[in-house]
């Protein structure tokens, strides 16, 4: 069987979720334009979009018509060339329609598994919970006479845990991609020590495809990204606990958030990026992977604190971000949860006081969107960090202290062969959370 | 000339689009008929009312598929009640709509119907997205042949022109030329207010515009900054005689005159001879001057058709500034800059400027009379006593439909 034919009944698990609906797309593009080349006319193609919520099936045709639309017109191009030989196709409008219509025509929106017996590929996103996972596997497994491939999105669960629990004889891979799908280019691609290499063949070829960047990792909780921002975002709390014995606790997140994000140049202030990924699927996260870390504890009280009091972060389902550790207007952090007075306090009340403590930014400074883009990157870096180690505001020490750690939880994850390399790891942090720089680096040699 | 004809009372709204501060694609935008009343009332101010009025033109290329409107002609009235009963037309040549307008108005004041006629040419086109707009453009061309064409039809049109002028004469000093027609345009839209790219503020332009053409997402020898944009925007004017000028109050040295003209048109089903000459531009060009009865030299500054800015460089050919194959040296040379021996397109043409289709040939001679009335602010060129000419090139299509006007500063 080969690449196409093997993608010409897939089944997408929990299609109706974050990752599932991302995943969704991606595929039924894939599937779509195999289909439209003359070599596959005439052949079938089903995807299956499987999901327990009927409600969120009927969203989720909505929003997949809408992205196909959005990718349909910015591949026009391409497209007009694929219909060439259609003479009743003129213009990009109905080209695009066209399009459109051949993608959703492959989709089927399903509530019960049975569809999945037929598939010959099964992308599963549904929760994270392995006892759920184990059980659809296994009961696909059972009633599927095509010896399926199972292409798993867990973020914390080991794969060879999965195979052996649901008796898939290696036909499974973690195929990690992140959040969203659609727009993110990273995928960690995990073997378990069964996997056939047929599936990681067929994924690299797919990947490839979707013109994304995959990443092995090894079998190991966490993998690569998760691996380090759990540990990040371990040590930032860790700060926080620390200052919090000389200052308000909201001072001292909003103190680690900023140096976080501008004094390390990042996208987001750490508490922001916990907020992103939600309280609740960190504090999972980290149960998942506590029991297969054996030097580290892999556990945050604070994090069990804020589940406690009902603050979780997330996303809503338009996308917008939900108050966590901070509150959000139009997107951007304009308080601090306070645990004791179960209330936000506002940014703007404690900025100046905690901004001069932190002190001043080092010489050089650019913002991550400006330092992203910057030509000549490497050297920017350099003279940076130049400027960072010589100063000793209370900022500079706590970035330093944060470089530092970050470098060493990039350096551990090869030591442990969670990753293969340190270029992999620093790929991750890049592609996968947009730093400007990996973390495996020697600016503060 | 069978009589003396003047423009006067030019009035541009801003060209808005996509470089435009003020512009955002989710924000709700003036309509079509918002660009009309603000240019016709620009004029009907200058020109002492509506009153002063006979006869109407609208320029317009495909509002009917933009905004799904047609029967322009009916907006006059809701410019100015005065208006009403009054003989209105609309014309059409594709993005040579505008100077079919201000040749109509001329017409009628040489066949006596008329002392004094309002123009306005309008285009209103952010209302759908580039990729939609590019099908709603691409009747500019002849429709048989939209198939087998770019989904970016025009841009299509005119890289395929570029690729073969490359192959004739070298790519890389031509695609400098269009990096340094791109400079030009910009820096001249940065002087004048009403211009798309007043706004901009790129610091390199030159490495701007030598990106790589990008042939996956775009054209094969185009990259973007070699096109003008999507544009809304709207350009009044009046023709009068010598009658009108006074039943206007209006003061000869506050007119530009009309000096000669030339309006060609080629078969829309044929493609050019030589895809690397604007052979029906330069036509027109010979016509107008011969019109005149002026030279190349006694031009002091040209408003071309620059929709692309290998069609600027053409444009330069097809005039006669340079030689076949020399108008990359003559552009990069800096001899079509605001400085230059022959200042093109001085408040940025279209790639500067903006290209509301419909609106284009009217902005050209309102950017004419402003040069020779003094009118154009930051953007004035000197005018030397030697030279009091100026020419503008509006082209419809892939060469096919030209307006082009001689005007002389009095
Ligand atoms: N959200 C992220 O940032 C992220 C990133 C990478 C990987 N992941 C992983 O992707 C997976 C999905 O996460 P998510 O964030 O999209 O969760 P989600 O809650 O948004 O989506 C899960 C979906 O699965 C559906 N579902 C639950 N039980 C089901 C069943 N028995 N059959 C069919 N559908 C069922 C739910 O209705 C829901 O639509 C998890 O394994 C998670 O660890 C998440």
């Amino acid at each position: 069987m080969n690449y196409s034919e093997r993608l010409q009944n897939v089944t997408v698990l929990g299609a109706a979720g974050k990752m599932g609906s991302g995943i969704l797309l991606l595929t039924a593009m894939e599937m779509a334009d195999l289909s439209l080349k003359p070599e596959n006319k005439g052949k079938e193609y089903v995807l299956y979009a499987l999901d327990i919520s009927q409600k969120a099936l009927a969203g989720l045709m909505k929003y997949i018509q809408g992205q196909v639309l959005k990718a349909a017109e910015k591949k026009a191009v391409a497209l007009r060339k694929v219909y060439a030989d259609r003479k009743d196709l003129i213009e990009n409008c109905e080209i695009i329609d066209q399009y459109v219509k051949d993608v959703m025509n492959i989709i089927r929106p399903v509530t019960t598994l049975e569809s999945a017996y037929e598939s010959l590929i099964v992308f599963e996103a549904a929760s994270e919970n392995p006892d759920l996972k184990v059980k659809i596997f296994s009961q696909i497994e059972k009633n599927n006479q095509n010896k399926p491939w199972f292409f798993t999105n867990t973020s914390s669960i080991p794969i060879g845990y999965l195979d052996k629990e649901a008796g898939l004889g290696g036909r499974v891979l973690g195929v990690h991609f992140y959040n969203p799908p659609a727009v993110q280019r990273l995928v960690e691609v995990i073997k378990a020590s069964a996997t056939l290499p047929e599936l990681s063949e067929f994924v690299s070829q797919f990947i490839k495809n979707l013109r994304k960047v995959e990443v092995p990792a090894n079998d190991f909780a966490g993998f690569i990204g998760n691996g380090h921002f759990m540990r990040d975002a371990l040590h930032g709390m860790a700060e926080v606990g620390k200052l919090s014995k000389e200052m308000p606790f909201v001072d001292a997140v909003y103190i680690v958030n900023k140096i976080s994000q501008d004094l390390l140049i990042r996208p987001m202030g750490i508490f922001q990026l916990i907020d992103y990924v939600g309280i609740d699927v960190c504090q999972y996260i980290m149960k998942v992977m506590a029991p297969h870390v054996k030097d580290e504890k892999i556990h945050s009280p604070l994090l069990d604190q804020f589940m406690e009091l009902g603050v979780k972060g997330g996303q809503h389902s338009d996308g917008s971000q939900k108050d966590g550790f901070l509150k959000y207007e139009k997107g951007r952090p304009v308080g601090i949860y306070d645990p004791d007075k179960k209330a936000y306090v506002a940014i703007a009340d404690i900025a100046a006081k905690c901004d001069a403590l932190i002190g001043p930014m080092p010489e050089g400074f650019l913002p991550w969107k400006s330092a992203v883009g910057h030509p000549a990157k490497d050297d920017f870096f350099k003279k940076y960090f130049m400027a960072l180690k010589v100063m000793d505001s209370l900022g500079a020490k706590l970035a330093r202290d944060y470089a530092i750690r970050s470098k060493a939880i990039g350096l551990k994850l090869v030591s442990d062969q969670v990753a293969f390399s340190e270029k992999d790891v620093n790929t991750v942090l890049l592609t996968g959370f947009f730093h400007a720089y990996g973390p495996i680096n020697d600016y503060l040699n | 000339m069978r009589k003396k004809v003047y423009l006067v009372g030019g009035y541009n709204t801003i060209s808005m689009g996509t470089g435009r501060k003020e512009f955002s694609p989710k924000k709700e935008r003036p309509g079509l008929e918002e660009y009309i009343r603000e240019a016709g009332q620009g004029v009907l101010k200058q020109i002492g009312g509506a009153a002063n009025v006979d006869e109407c033109v609208i320029g317009n290329f495909i509002a009917s598929r933009f905004n799904k409107q047609a029967n322009m002609a009916g907006f006059f009235p809701y410019i100015d009640e005065g208006l009403t009963f009054k003989p209105c037309t609309r014309v059409e040549g594709a993005c040579g709509t505008g100077a079919l307008a201000v040749l109509t108005g001329i017409k009628s004041v040489l066949a006596e119907t008329a002392d004094v006629v309002l123009v306005v040419g309008v285009e209103v086109q952010n209302t759908v997205k580039a990729i939609y707009g590019a099908d709603i453009l691409a009747a500019a061309g002849w429709f048989k042949e939209r198939k087998d064409g770019h989904a970016y039809f025009f841009p299509g049109k005119f890289s395929d022109r570029a690729g073969a002028y490359y192959e004739k004469f070298g790519k890389e000093k031509t695609r400098k030329a269009m990096a340094r027609w791109y400079v030009n345009a910009i820096e001249n839209a940065r002087l004048c207010p009403t211009a798309q790219e007043y706004h901009n503020t790129t610091a390199d332009l030159l490495a701007q515009g030598m990106a790589e053409p990008n042939p996956k997402g775009f054209v094969d020898n185009l990259n973007v900054f070699d096109c003008s944009k999507v544009s809304d925007g709207a350009s009044g004017i009046a023709a009068v005689s010598e009658e009108g000028l006074k039943k206007c109050g209006i003061d000869k040295k506050d007119a530009v005159e009309i000096a000669g003209f030339g309006q060609v048109e080629y078969d829309i089903t044929k493609p050019p001879k030589d895809p690397t000459k604007l052979e029906t531009t330069a036509a027109g060009v010979q016509k107008a001057l011969q019109m005149a009865g002026i030279t190349k030299d006694q031009l002091a500054t040209v408003e071309c058709h620059d929709c692309f800015s290998i069609a600027g460089i053409m444009a330069v050919e097809a005039i006669g500034f340079a030689a076949h194959g020399e108008g990359p040296d003559f552009v990069s040379a800096g001899h079509t800059a605001r400085g230059g021996k022959i200042p093109f397109n001085t408040t940025g043409g279209l790639m500067g400027w903006g290209h509301p289709t419909g609106g284009t040939g009217v902005h050209q001679a309102v950017t004419i009379w402003e040069q020779m009335t003094d009118r154009a602010g930051k953007a004035q060129i000197e005018i030397p006593k030697d030279k009091p000419f100026g020419l503008s090139i509006n082209m419809g299509g892939d060469d096919k439909t030209l307006g082009v006007m001689v005007y002389k500063k009095i």
